[in-house]
């Protein structure tokens, strides 16, 4: 599904968190959104996710304008994970993905739960609660929950924050094989440059609610004169004129 | 509304409560002290007030009654309230579900978190006091439909105040309940509050609910009417919560408070 944002703003007490952004994610692409804290990254999902209502613009998916769509059937098709969003802890993984396959809709949620189990490696701990698990394996679960209806959109903000890098690495690795083997639209809002230059296939970098590049890892850092993402990152955010 | 969607939100504060025996024993334990508390009260009124001399048990009938409304009300919130505390609210409100599916599930599962409390509470009321809220007979149904659904309105007021202003708008949770039991009558005749009171008082459903529940155990009557009317508040209530909650829900979206709400 391809997903295309045009003019979009949102303005919070007459400060923009996100001004006149544009961009495009092909269908089954996965595109990096960047940018220091407070850049708008999080303001973007949000709209994305029709829990933020924008000041002006438009989302369009898979030519549709998102205002069109019945709500419930254009969230059966998409899914979210964060780890600054948590799922019930007093729950067990495995009670936590019934509810959510049920609300999602999921045939065979059983079948659907132990696959998951199975490719996250969830089982150790799937009639655990989930506020006893470690943060790794609630960031697994909690990607396990975003997966569970086979979304045709994903959106992820800063999947592997606070993972140790075995546990991030691994996550990585599922995300790269799980999308080789679904139909899935991917927007990753990370801070690990590593992560992104792997897993995107182009990348948007925000700063103060705008957009101020994009393109693939390669055509950005070429751009800018520098070696990686992470330098081509850091030059960006510091530089004072890159609004102007 | 889909009920396969209701259910699911149900079966995630079943889980909940059944995942956890002191979740159980807090919702026993309160009403149980409540009943405890006020039919020792009751005893003693009883004994030295002619008002209440002829009707063994009207204050522990109101007692519970009011525990109803009041575990209804704040079942509903803390269900809410658990969302906000698990960090879980985003996930919920990104799932595929109705508001109106939201509203039933936490509707119902109100009732049912309620009625753990009270009805061994209210069976204990029978041995220890000789008082049977069941005395009553079938209108208590209607009493209790009416506290229940006031119960539920009181709780989409206060779940709208926290999607508008967030978990600062907790505290008025615990409270709102208090605000208004001053002009339910719960304990006492409409007549001792002053006139100007007692008006903006029959505008409640509780007013309705306790004068009606004292008629049928002093004088042993039911005036259907004023069950009929304590009904209808409630219910016009009701639709007032319910466009409320809708209301601070898109409100939550412009203001963007739906997104990492959480403690």
């Amino acid at each position: 599904m391809s997903i295309e944002i045009k003019n979009l703003s949102k303005k919070f007490n007459e400060v923009y968190a996100v001004k006149n952004i544009d961009f495009t994610i092909g269908a089954n692409k996965t595109i990096g959104l960047l940018g220091p804290n407070g850049c708008g990254k999080t303001t973007s999902i949000g709209m994305m996710l029709g829990l933020i209502k924008p000041t002006t613009g438009d989302i369009i998916i898979q030519n549709k304008n998102i205002n069109t769509f019945e709500r419930n059937k254009l969230l059966s098709i998409m899914n979210f994970a964060s780890p600054y969003v948590e799922l019930p802890k007093k729950l067990s993984v495995k009670q936590n993905l019934q509810i959510y396959g049920r609300l999602y809709g999921v045939k065979d949620l059983s079948i659907r739960i132990d696959e998951l189990a199975e490719d996250l490696n969830l089982k150790d701990f799937i009639n655990k609660k989930t506020g006893e698990l470690s943060s790794g394996q609630k960031n697994r679960v909690s990607l396990a929950k975003s997966l569970i209806n086979k979304p045709e959109i994903l959106l992820l903000d800063e999947p592997t924050a606070s993972l140790d890098p075995d546990i991030g690495d691994y996550v990585r690795s599922y995300l790269q094989s799980y999308k080789s083997k679904n139909k899935v639209t991917i927007l990753l809002a990370s801070h690990n440059m590593a992560e992104v230059e792997r897993l995107c296939d182009s990348v948007i970098m925000m700063k103060k609610g705008k957009i101020i590049d994009q393109g693939t890892s390669k055509e950005i850092i070429n751009r800018h004169g520098r070696t990686n993402l992470e330098e081509t990152f850091l030059k960006i955010v510091r530089s004072k004129d890159e609004l102007a | 509304m889909s009920w396969h969607k209701i259910y699911a939100l149900c079966l995630r504060h079943i889980y909940l409560i059944s995942n956890s025996l002191p979740r159980i024993i807090d919702l026993i334990y309160w009403p149980t002290v409540q009943i405890l508390l006020w039919g020792f009260i009751s005893k003693f009124f009883t004994l030295n007030s002619e008002y209440y001399s002829n009707t063994v048990g009207i204050i522990l009938t109101a007692a519970i009654l009011y525990d109803f409304l009041f575990r209804v009300s704040i079942s509903y919130n803390i269900m809410f309230l658990e969302e906000i505390w698990s960090r879980n609210f985003t996930n919920l409100f990104i799932a595929p579900i109705k508001l109106s599916e939201m509203i039933a599930s936490l509707t119902i599962t109100a009732v049912f978190r309620s009625l753990i409390g009270l009805i061994p509470a209210a069976l204990l009321a029978i041995p220890l006091f000789g008082v049977s809220v069941f005395k009553i007979g079938l209108p208590l149904l209607a009493l209790l439909f009416s506290l229940y659904i006031f119960g539920v309105t009181l709780g989409l007021l206060v779940t709208a105040g926290l999607l508008r202003f967030g978990p600062s708008f907790e505290n008025i949770a615990w409270a709102s309940l208090f605000f208004l039991a001053p002009l339910g009558c719960i304990y006492y005749p409409v007549e001792i509050l002053p006139l100007s009171l007692q008006i903006i008082a029959k505008g409640l459903p509780l007013v309705h609910v306790f004068e009606e529940m004292r008629n049928i155990l002093i004088n042993g009557t039911v005036n259907y009417f004023e069950i009929f009317i304590s009904i209808l508040i409630s219910v016009a209530y009701f639709i007032f919560g319910v466009i409320i909650f809708y209301m601070a829900y898109f409100g939550a979206r412009v203001r963007g408070t739906l997104i990492n709400m959480g403690e």
